[in-house]
């Protein structure tokens, strides 16, 4: 955990620095007549973040911060495992969904949880998985006329025969 | 006697019947999401809100608030038979209501939860009813200066009572502004902070892929990681007489933990920081402070019970009043209604009760439904929501990242921000390990878009002198106490390092 303090405030110093050098793009300063300059605002709060952290690191060195003084990992074997296994999931879940559809990715990721990683019986996963994204497509096509990202042009003979229903 | 005629016709508003089947939807919901450990209304409320934009406004906030309820009484469902609290509002609610259920009494425990809640919305909301138009017609003289010394008050409030480590504090509240600020400069209209060039990053970050990363992506994450054992639940026997048996055992043994919560839960509701789960904490050290036997705290008091659960449900109507009279939230719930409300082209603060009373009266009277439908709902179908308890989470977590892809989506239209939203939630599961608070971040981005403007106006108002916000009638009072709340840890910390020192010596 000691070292992870370290590095959380690392990274988030190098980020308030970016934000503060993103930020000189517009006026920094106070332009007269004109009040402060469209970067003036999040340059100042940047500036406060990189103060911020080097506190955080300050009291991580003098090990007053809870998480300084724990010894414990950040992740264990088993948490790295799911953080893996589930965030790679949900990964995988979006980068799917220009290729099969908002749908058709949701249907996988489903599967994927539910029979791989929840170890629930083929029956039970293959029926949460087809009928939820079932649902939501009527419910956000037809009811809410919102349109989900459709994927890759083979998906479209599929949904031009769902349209009929819905139109 | 106006104010009289305003709420029967919010109640006529929120008796309407789209407003009242969204109701009854919400409060079921709410009660669930309250109930499964991970989810608070927070996160039913960030997820759900982008499936809300179908329905007109009015009603869409109805439905929000009702899910705002729901979860307050539900949070105690999980705390009494499981043990374990279903949303952080009711930590305090398994000190007591675990030891009733261990002892066989889990239905005495429900039904004061449940009784509690009640008398905490009633007496909140009549307390509401009473201070928000009064409170509104003050702040309607307020210029910039006022606005934005308010926004600091809001913050402030984070960093001297929020009960975190300040500078984590005070970067998260950083962070969310900067957040905000990303997009284009509303003056200059030039682009501003398009991070790495990505166009995406032209029409800003839209507060939802935050929320929704954070309390959707994020949060289950952290739950999926905490509650990795086996949850044992309590069997929970009801039937109508002992319903009734209870809600008089309840009245007689928890009437004055209900008189403690409902009261100081609705004025700890009111401060941005405080709200529910501090609130529901506090409600119960003092009714243990002052009760005549505090031993028996701890050990299955139905007093125990009833403050936290009085109070979290006070703090929840408590924390509406700056939001809906000011325009600032009381809690991190209503920051993302307030947000929502931006989205539905309304503008949150006191003009609200003037422009658009039907809508203000409409929430208010659907206060007063929404907080007997959920004891309705919840006394009636105790024993389906203990059943479904049981669900595995693997069912659950599964349907809450689908609905947070969906909702994310729905919100903005576009993959970049669904990618965002799920960097924020990666993030947002290493921060808190790192005990970094983020609702903060959250009440800041929302935020952010009405403090730069009133800081820029106003000081363009004084030509530049930040003198503008002392000198003024209102601001100059509010800027005192947020300085106070700001330097409030420094006192502590000078106290603390006296106090050592005189030990030392």
């Amino acid at each position: 955990m000691r070292r992870g303090e370290f590095i959380t405030a690392g990274i988030l110093a190098v980020l308030s620095l970016y934000m503060m050098w993103k930020s000189t793009e517009l006026e920094i300063g106070y332009i007269a007549d004109e009040g402060p300059g469209g970067g003036a605002w999040p340059f100042w709060l940047s500036a406060i973040m990189l103060i911020c952290t080097a506190l955080i690191a300050y009291n991580a060195a003098r090990r007053t911060s809870p998480p300084s003084r724990s010894t414990e990992p950040v992740l264990d074997a088993e948490g790295r495992k799911m953080l893996v296994l589930v965030f790679g999931g949900i990964f995988a879940f979006v980068a799917l969904v220009n290729v099969i559809s908002m749908y058709g990715a949701m249907l996988l990721f489903l599967f994927y949880y539910l029979w791989f990683l929840g170890r629930h019986s083929l029956l039970l996963s293959a029926t949460i998985s087809i009928v939820t994204p079932v649902v939501f497509f009527f419910f956000f096509e037809a009811l809410m006329r919102v349109t989900m990202p459709k994927g890759m042009r083979f998906t479209e003979p599929f949904y031009n025969w769902l349209n009929t229903i819905i139109y | 006697m106006e104010i009289l005629a305003l709420l029967s016709s919010g109640l006529l508003e929120a008796l309407q019947p789209i407003n009242l089947a969204l109701i009854l939807i919400g409060v079921t919901l709410g009660l669930f999401i309250g109930m499964m450990p991970g989810l608070g209304s927070v996160n039913g409320v960030a997820i759900l809100l982008p499936i809300t934009f179908l329905v007109p406004p009015a009603s869409a906030i109805i439905f929000l608030a009702a899910i705002y309820y729901g979860a307050m009484y539900g949070g105690a469902i999980s705390s009494i038979t499981l043990g374990i609290p279903g949303a952080s509002t009711a930590v305090a609610t398994t000190f007591d209501g675990r030891p009733l259920a261990m002892k066989g009494r889990a239905s005495l425990a429900l039904v004061t939860a449940a009784i509690a809640s009640f008398v905490g919305g009633t007496v909140s909301i009549i307390l509401f009813t009473l201070f928000a138009p009064a409170l509104a017609s003050v702040a309607l003289n307020f210029g910039a200066p006022e606005v934005f010394a308010l926004m600091l008050l809001a913050f402030a409030t984070f960093v001297g009572l929020g009960g975190d480590d300040i500078p984590k504090t005070v970067l998260s509240i950083c962070l969310g502004l900067v957040f905000a600020a990303v997009g284009f400069d509303e003056i200059s209209g030039a682009p501003r902070l398009v991070f790495f060039d990505i166009t995406g990053f032209l029409h800003g970050i839209n507060f939802l892929v935050l929320a929704i990363g954070v309390y959707g992506l994020g949060e289950m994450l952290w739950t999926i990681d905490t509650t990795r054992g086996k949850i044992t639940s309590t069997e929970a026997k009801m039937s109508v007489r002992g319903i009734a048996a209870d809600t008089k055992a309840s009245m007689t043994r928890g009437w004055k933990g209900m008189s403690i919560g409902s009261t100081l839960g609705f004025f700890v509701g009111i401060l941005p920081a405080a709200g529910a789960t501090p609130g529901s904490l506090m409600a119960y050290g003092i009714a243990k402070m002052t009760a005549r036997d505090p031993e028996s705290y701890g050990k299955g008091n139905p007093d125990g019970v009833a403050a936290p659960e009085a109070a979290n449900n006070s703090a929840s109507t408590g924390s509406m009043l700056p939001m809906l009279t000011l325009g600032i939230p009381g809690s991190p719930t209503t920051a993302i209604l307030l947000g929502g409300m931006v989205i539905w082209g309304l503008t949150p603060g006191p003009r609200l009760f003037t422009d658009e009373p039907a809508f203000v009266w409409g929430l208010i009277g659907s206060f007063y439904v929404s907080n007997f439908a959920a004891l309705v709902i919840n006394l009636s179908f105790i024993p389906l929501f203990i059943w479904m308890l049981r669900m595995p989470f693997t069912i659950l977590a599964p349907m809450i990242f689908v609905l947070s892809i969906v909702g994310g989506y729905a919100a903005t239209h576009d993959m970049h921000d669904v990618w965002l939203m799920l960097a924020f939630g990666l993030s947002a599961f290493f921060l808190r390990k790192f005990d970094y608070p983020l609702a903060p971040a959250v009440l800041a981005i929302v935020l952010g878009p009405i403090a730069e403007p009133t800081l820029r106006q106003s000081l363009l108002l004084s030509s530049g002198d930040p003198m503008i916000f002392f000198t003024r009638p209102i601001s100059g009072p509010i800027m005192a106490v947020a300085i106070v709340f700001i330097l409030l840890p420094l006192f502590a910390f000078l106290r603390r390092r006296g106090r050592a020192r005189s030990h030392g010596a």
